[in-house]
């Protein structure tokens, strides 16, 4: 709670601005997930009052989608695609290495809070598979040898 | 000034196109000289990217695939001069791969630059907007009911039909929602229109709008497609500049606007009633039908709800006209279609053909056989909730009701390649997984059947009961399919029994038996 005190202004500012937005729920929980990295569940009673909603229908939302998540991430996100496309190029064998190497399993984050590491059902990227994301940005044909040295480059980071 | 090209798209991102960006920045200014480095979209032929193209005076020129490490060499030998080096492919749009596709809804992808209104207009862009502003609105669904246009998202739904309904639907306010949330394995197709002519994809939004009296158009657009909302929103921002969007457009006392809303990684919302709910703000739920979205749609008024591909094939239909377009493909299957083949096969990519050819042309003559050397043992055409289709099945043609006869579906036209190291067991297990973790849970058949389908496979596979375990499993692909209210919960059956019927020895059955 006393994080959200920080976190508040920051959250009631998004809700302002989202205020005459059709169907602005979506928005804002991107808005919010954006700015913070995640979505505070002490924000969800703050939410819900600004768009006349009960917590219930909040909590529900947020929970609802894979993308919200409810604790800090670490630095960077890694998303590893666990697709029938990534599949057929051996992405099981990359998920293995790369959870041994992080030493997490998905929806985890490193001891250290360098890495969090989230399962993705395809991000279109098809054509080069396995595919993986750090952050934004995506990465095709990756093996654990790639995995390794772009898990090093951005360790340095 | 020279110009090159070297492509935005995620897949040409995700080989490092931005690093050759850089490279060739760098080294050019370093020799003192200068260089237009336009930022396209993709030609599709992914094992050639990243692709630099430069344009001289015999036309352009194409280099690939490029590392960075590559840029010192090729300037070297004269790529601004358009000269020969050992990834020197000439002009791109002579390769085989390229020159035998019927390019209709992909025509400006991978040769404009995909946020450039005068560059869109150089390349007969708008020119179904201008039609579309002369006729009534039953005239615009009229050409798009003549062209045969089914819709490309994968039910195959007549696209004119749905625009009829809701044209004729009274209200104060209807809505045009382009359902961009591509979350089937396998399918780039709208992620690369998106990315490479998001124009294409405005300019069919616009002339729906006006074709059914909309004024208000929403992009409902994947979260894992960042690049994609970067590409759109540039392209949005420049046609409300140029007066393309917004009130009295170019003059016509049309208004049309436009925003592009993200999703949030739910398979669930690319159903349409599920998007619906979510642009609603709430949790993606499917609703019951009826009644139709064009009926009660989004905020419970009149909505077209349409895939990328379906919308953006909308301009070249009002440009030629609807019997241009319907002049393509086979039986009740108009038009183009564009593949994605994707997975384990060497020469992966999109290609935009006629509806007619076969799987085997372009597992074959196209993808030239697998990446792996390998034999091709199971395709699975249409995404997660398509079936796989066998090698004795290579013959059938691309056609909607070809598939329908062999007990599979085109959906969204993207093939994912299977060598003869898959596991089919452990494939139909990942479809019912891959059900429970996307079900929206409004029906028991789908909430509840998945999760039951990943037991019993378990229990086939482990060899308890397999003869009891495998009539179950039959039985409950059963409920699924006739009882489940949408898609997710009433497809999952068919990569499941597809893979148990054509391989059952990846069960532990006998051949014939299963």
């Amino acid at each position: 709670m006393q994080d959200y005190q920080n976190q508040r202004s920051t959250v009631l500012q998004i809700l302002d601005e989202h205020q005459s937005m059709p169907g602005s729920l979506l928005p804002i929980l991107h808005a919010i997930q954006d700015t913070l990295g995640y979505i505070p569940p002490a924000a969800v009673a703050d939410i819900a009052s600004a768009l006349h909603l009960s917590k219930a229908e909040v909590h529900g939302v947020i929970t609802f989608y894979h993308y919200f998540r409810e604790t800090p991430p670490g630095k960077h996100t890694i998303r590893i695609c666990r697709a029938e496309s990534c599949q057929s190029m051996n992405s099981k064998g990359l998920e293995k290495h790369a959870k041994a190497k992080l030493n997490i399993d998905y929806h985890e984050t490193t001891a250290d809070g360098q890495f969090s590491l989230e399962p993705v059902y395809c991000m279109g990227n098809c054509a080069c598979s396995p595919s993986i994301a750090i952050d934004d940005e995506v990465y095709g044909r990756v093996t654990p040898e790639k995995f390794d040295q772009l898990l090093a480059c951005k360790g340095a980071e | 000034m020279t110009r090159l090209f070297i492509s935005r798209d995620s897949t040409a991102l995700s080989l490092g196109a931005e690093q050759v960006v850089k490279a060739i920045q760098q080294q050019t200014a370093a020799q003192g000289q200068s260089v237009d480095i336009v930022r396209n979209g993709s030609r599709g032929l992914f094992w050639l990217e990243p692709l630099v193209e430069v344009e001289t005076a015999a036309g352009r020129v194409a280099y690939g695939p490029v590392n960075s490490a590559d840029v010192a060499s090729l300037l070297e030998a004269g790529l601004l001069e358009g000269k020969s080096h050992p990834l020197y492919l000439g002009n791109i749009e002579e390769l085989p791969y390229f020159k035998n596709q019927n390019r209709l809804t992909f025509a400006r992808v991978g040769l404009t630059d995909p946020v450039s209104i005068d560059d869109y207009l150089a390349h007969d862009g708008y020119r179904g907007l201008q039609n579309a502003l002369k006729l009534q609105g039953a005239e615009i669904v009229k050409q798009v009911t003549d062209s045969g246009l089914r819709g490309r998202g994968g039910a195959a739904f007549p696209t004119g039909i749905k625009w009829n309904t809701v044209l004729n639907a009274p209200a104060d306010q209807k809505y045009i929602v382009c359902n961009a949330d591509e979350g089937d394995s396998g399918t780039f197709s709208d992620r690369m229109i998106m990315e490479g002519d998001p124009l294409v994809l405005i300019e069919g939004m616009t002339i729906a709008g006006l074709a059914v009296g909309a004024t208000q158009g929403y992009i409902y657009l994947r979260i894992e497609y960042p690049h994609a909302k970067q590409a759109l929103n540039q392209a949005i921002a420049a046609a409300y500049a140029r007066g393309y969007l917004g009130e009295n457009i170019l003059g016509s006392g049309k208004t049309f606007h436009l925003e592009v809303r993200s999703g949030a990684g739910a398979y669930i919302c690319g159903e349409e009633t599920s998007l619906l709910e979510s642009l609603e703000g709430k949790r993606g739920l499917v609703r019951f039908k009826p009644p139709l979205p064009a009926i009660v749609g989004l905020f419970g008024k009149p909505t077209i709800v349409n895939n990328v591909i379906s919308l953006a094939s909308v301009p070249v239909i009002l440009d030629k006209g609807g019997e241009f377009y319907r002049d393509y493909g086979m039986g009740r299957s108009r038009g183009t279609l564009p593949l994605q083949l994707a997975g384990n096969i060497k020469y992966p990519g999109l290609f935009e053909v006629a509806f007619g050819i076969t799987l085997r042309e372009i597992l074959y003559d196209y993808g030239g056989g697998s990446a792996s050397g390998r034999p091709i043992r199971a395709v699975q055409v249409g995404g997660p909730l398509g079936a796989y289709v066998h090698e004795g099945q290579f013959d059938t043609p691309l056609d909607y009701e070809a598939f329908a006869a062999i007990q599979a579906v085109l959906g969204h036209g993207g093939i994912v390649v299977h060598d003869d190291t898959v596991n089919m067991a452990e494939m139909a297990r990942y479809a019912m997984e891959f059900c429970v973790e996307e079900s929206c849970g409004k029906c028991t058949p789908c909430r509840i059947g998945s999760t039951r389908g990943v037991e019993v496979i378990d229990r086939i596979v482990a060899g308890t009961d397999k003869d009891q375990n495998t009539v179950l499993l039959r039985d409950l692909c059963n409920t699924m399919t006739f009882g489940s209210l949408c898609a997710m919960g009433g497809m999952t059956p068919f990569p499941v029994l597809s893979a148990l019927n054509h391989f059952p020895e990846d069960f532990g059955l006998p051949k014939g038996k299963a």
